[in-house]
């Protein structure tokens, strides 16, 4: 895919007060005259903070380094995670497209997102609330097929699942994430075949989920554990 | 303290260095290993792949030579050296693989492409690729860029092998350029499509082994089996590069920079390169003699004879500009001293002592800049006056040299210790740097803008102080004329000023950069209608350096031996024949006929002079201490691009120096 930046840019960009402290910390990490290093997690900070990344955040970061511009901008369009168009106001939607998910269904998931959201990856919605991308795989191959939606997996889909997940979006309410099949995590879902005394004292959530849960918000760009350090 | 290790390859034994790369090792054997991406004077990317060998007993795969050092070798299991392949069946296979995937992306337009016929990515297709393709499937194309006046770009021929990028990263100092994207739509840009503000750009040309970056000005002139080529010195700047001229017929199409370690490594300056259009523009094609305040054409004969008449009454004087060589210097002293007048080289004012050579050249040479650990430039901005010798201060740098200038500040692509802008920074330096390791290893560079105040040798001699204890001094020379005309002694007592004062006849050979008061009569024997030639009463049509055969001095006293690539246009002589034929016009023969006869003169006069591509040692004489004073040191060149009157009658160049004025504009708003 060809990645170029977007041709509607904001004059300017800066990091909050708080990121940028944790910028430091992150420059810290590495020996005097190593700071270059630190240029994938800034970037990643300044697209959290502002949803995607900007040429004004590229350079920004780039000179908060010491690094020329165009090394800035040779990171920014070698890694696909790095969103070079403004997402959805809300969300955008992450189909994991790799073949574990593919074969059980992640195509019709995206047949969801090009009807209901916009026809072509990294579109805005007609109402501008979202935009999707299909991606590599992300590693929940268990609980295919799935998505990443803000900061939270949305697992053992449907289409319909999904219809039902983005219009729970659209009117402000947050789903509930994780496995969407009733599965507690990616047990079978005939019920557990080993290590049975487990299931007795299950709590309702699993650990991914009850901390989404207890956040309240899937959707916070920069996650309540990455926040505090 | 190197270490060598015996390395079989194909089946030969060979000792190399351990540190040499398997790539160098190969080409030491004297096999040949294509590559793409792979320079000598560049860092190693490591990413063309062309340049896979065998290991035997290593990697089940090929192993890229460029980026695989001999030490890392290991020897068989009975000891015996390691053995590395160049020929078997694996490297051949692993060649046209490598061959194959190259040309997947690769434009077929060889026909309509100027690389074609000196194109590596050609010529190693026919050597190592298959005669056939098995790729059905569409191509890529890549949006060209605009990298400005010099540089064509055709981004879909591209095989993104970096030699642009890191060229310009490490040699030539700018960050503009570097490699976007990943797999497919990787491409090589400039950041947002900027154009390049350096003045060794067109190096990525020839860099460039495929035809993605041409040569703008030289686009779909000529092949380049069309051209007649001829190896020659450059007279741009002091540098003396080694250059190949390529000529179609009359007309130079364009010039390319010759490998010399030890003076230009294997660049040259955009202006250098790209100055040919000017050779064009411009031309005096024929005498012309002023009558009644206009100058007319004129005949051989009657311009001579003019001449002649008005240089046999009163005091008369010669001068001579940058670009003359040194035979037709020698001719020209000769003539005039017989005439009992002075000579003088040294226009812009620059304070050279006479005769002194270990102050006018200095002792240090070129290469030196790689043994300095520190490096004190004294009122120079080699970046403009000598942008290639600027590049190897530029490597010192990166190998850790410290940089300390003393003059105006500006960008010289390094980072430098700023001590100062003026003699009050030369003297505190020269007080306060004591004996100690770090002024032994310290070189000093002296501008041309140092010394060209009433206290140039005052200057000289404290820069001899400082470079006494280290490994010496050069001077930076701005003009490719200046040390030959010192070499023999084309100076006078009291410098420009005193040559001119009182002269009722001037001859001025080729120097348009000062202005000649109103009073005497003024023989102006140079190639281009430039300042010089508006105030003439006579005008001798003379050669350009590209189109007799002349000795040029460079700035670190190398003799180098420039030859004709065309003949002169019109009526237009070689520049000593002229001279000659003045001499005999004038009733004073000089004593030889033939280019050869004058060079066996210089020979017998200044031998060392006659040794050509050599620096011949001279004696250390530091200069009397004199009083410094006050104020800044100032570079003489105002702009890069317009020095000499080739620049100035190049249109090419015309286009840069309006692209630097338009950079300097947006950079002061």
């Amino acid at each position: 895919m060809l990645r170029r930046l977007h041709r509607d840019q904001p004059a300017s960009f800066e990091f909050s007060p708080s990121n940028l402290k944790w910028a430091e910390t992150q420059i810290a990490k590495y020996p005097e005259g190593r700071q270059a290093s630190a240029i994938i997690p800034l970037l990643w900070r300044a697209q959290e903070q502002e949803g995607w990344l900007t040429q004004a955040a590229i350079e920004y970061v780039s000179s908060m380094l010491s690094m020329p511009y165009i090394r800035g901008l040779e990171v920014a369009t070698f890694y696909f995670m790095f969103r070079l168009s403004p997402p959805g106001t809300i969300a955008h939607v992450q189909i994991c497209g790799t073949t574990t998910c593919m074969i059980c269904g992640a195509e019709d998931l995206l047949e969801v997102c090009k009807r209901r959201i916009a026809s072509s990856p990294h579109e805005v919605s007609a109402d501008g609330k979202f935009s999707w991308e299909e991606v590599e795989c992300l590693g929940a191959c268990a609980n295919a097929p799935m998505a990443q939606i803000g900061k939270d997996y949305y697992e053992d889909l449907t289409p319909e699942i999904l219809e039902k997940i983005l219009d729970c979006f659209s009117s402000g309410e947050i789903p509930r994430p994780g496995p969407q099949n009733g599965r507690f995590s990616s047990e079978p879902k005939s019920g557990l075949t080993a290590l049975n005394s487990m299931s007795a004292e299950k709590p309702s959530a699993n650990p991914a989920v009850a901390l989404a849960l207890d956040g309240g918000d899937t959707l916070m760009r920069i996650g309540f554990s990455e926040a505090k350090d | 303290m190197t270490d060598h290790r015996k390395v079989v390859i194909d089946g030969r034994e060979t000792e190399v260095d351990s540190g040499f790369t398997l790539l160098q090792a190969c080409e030491q054997a004297g096999v040949e290993i294509p590559r793409f991406c792979y320079h000598e004077r560049l860092s190693i990317a490591g990413n063309c792949r062309m340049c896979l060998v065998e290991i035997v007993g290593g990697p089940p795969k090929p192993t890229a030579s460029c980026a695989f050092q001999v030490r890392d070798l290991r020897p068989g299991r009975d000891g015996s050296p390691p053995q590395v392949r160049t020929n078997s069946p694996m490297v051949k296979k692993a060649r046209e693989g490598v061959m194959e995937f190259l040309l997947i992306n690769h434009p077929l337009d060889c026909p309509i492409c100027d690389q074609g016929g000196e194109c590596d990515l050609q010529d190693q297709a026919m050597a190592y690729g298959i005669d056939f393709s098995r790729y059905r499937e569409p191509k890529r194309a890549v949006e060209d860029l605009d990298l400005g006046p010099l540089v064509e770009t055709h981004m879909t021929r591209c095989i993104s092998c970096t030699r642009c990028v890191r060229f310009t990263t490490e040699v030539a100092g700018i960050d503009q350029m570097g490699q976007t994207g990943r797999g497919e739509n990787a491409e090589i840009t400039s950041y947002l499509n900027s154009t390049l503000n350096s003045n060794l750009q067109g190096n990525i040309i020839d860099l460039c082994p495929v035809g993605a970056l041409t040569s703008k000005p030289y686009a779909f002139t000529a092949r380049p089996w069309e051209l007649s080529k001829t190896e020659t010195i450059d007279a741009m700047d002091a540098l003396g590069s080694n250059i190949r001229v390529d000529a179609k017929g009359s007309s130079i199409m364009r010039i390319l920079p010759r490998n010399h370690d030890g003076v230009n490594e294997e660049w040259i300056s955009d202006k250098t390169r790209f100055v040919w259009d000017g050779l064009r523009n411009q031309r005096l094609d024929r005498p012309f003699v002023r009558k009644n305040g206009k100058l007319r054409s004129a005949t051989w004969p009657e311009a001579l004879g003019a001449a002649a008449k008005a240089f046999s009454e009163g005091h008369v004087a010669a001068i001579a500009g940058d670009l003359a060589p040194l035979e037709a210097l020698y001719s020209l002293k000769n003539l005039v001293e017989a005439c009992g007048g002075p000579v003088e080289c040294r226009v812009d004012g620059a304070k050279l002592p006479s005769g002194n050579r270990s102050a006018y050249v200095g002792n240090a040479c070129i290469e030196d800049v790689g043994r300095a650990d520190r490096i004190l430039l004294v009122g120079t901005n080699p970046r403009v006056e000598a942008p290639v010798f600027n590049a190897r201060i530029r490597g010192a740098w990166l190998a850790g040299a410290e940089i300390i200038l003393i003059g105006q500040a500006t960008d010289l692509t390094y980072d430098y210790g700023h001590a100062g802008t003026g003699r009050e920074a030369l003297e505190y330096f020269a007080r306060e740097s004591r004996e100690g390791p770090d002024s032994e290893r310290t070189m000093v560079i002296v501008g041309q803008g140092a010394i060209c105040g009433d206290d140039g040798e005052a200057v000289l001699a404290t820069a001899m102080r400082i470079a006494n204890r280290g490994i010496g001094m050069l001077v930076l020379h701005t003009a490719a004329s200046r040390v030959g005309g010192m070499d023999i002694g084309f100076n006078c007592d009291g410098g420009i000023e005193a040559a001119l004062d009182g002269a009722d006849a001037i001859y001025n050979l080729g120097a348009d950069e000062l202005d000649i008061p109103d009073g005497p009569f003024v023989i102006y024997q140079g190639s281009h209608g430039d300042r010089g030639a508006k105030r003439a009463d006579v005008i001798l049509p003379g050669a350009a350096y590209t189109e007799e055969n002349g000795i040029f001095v460079n700035t670190e006293g190398r003799p180098q031996l420039a030859a004709r690539a065309s003949f002169p246009p019109g009526e237009s002589k070689e520049n000593w024949a002229i001279i000659r034929a003045f001499s005999a016009a004038l009733g004073k023969d000089l004593d030889f006929n033939t280019l050869a006869q004058l060079r066996r003169e210089i020979a017998d006069n200044y031998p060392t002079l006659a040794i050509f591509d050599r620096i011949s040692a001279c004696e250390w004489r530091p200069l009397p201490e004199g009083r410094l004073s006050k104020g800044e040191f100032r570079t003489n060149i105002e702009n890069f691009y317009l020095t000499n009157p080739i620049a100035r009658a190049s249109s090419t160049m015309a286009k840069l120096a309006e692209a630097g004025d338009g950079r300097a504009r947006a950079a002061a708003e």
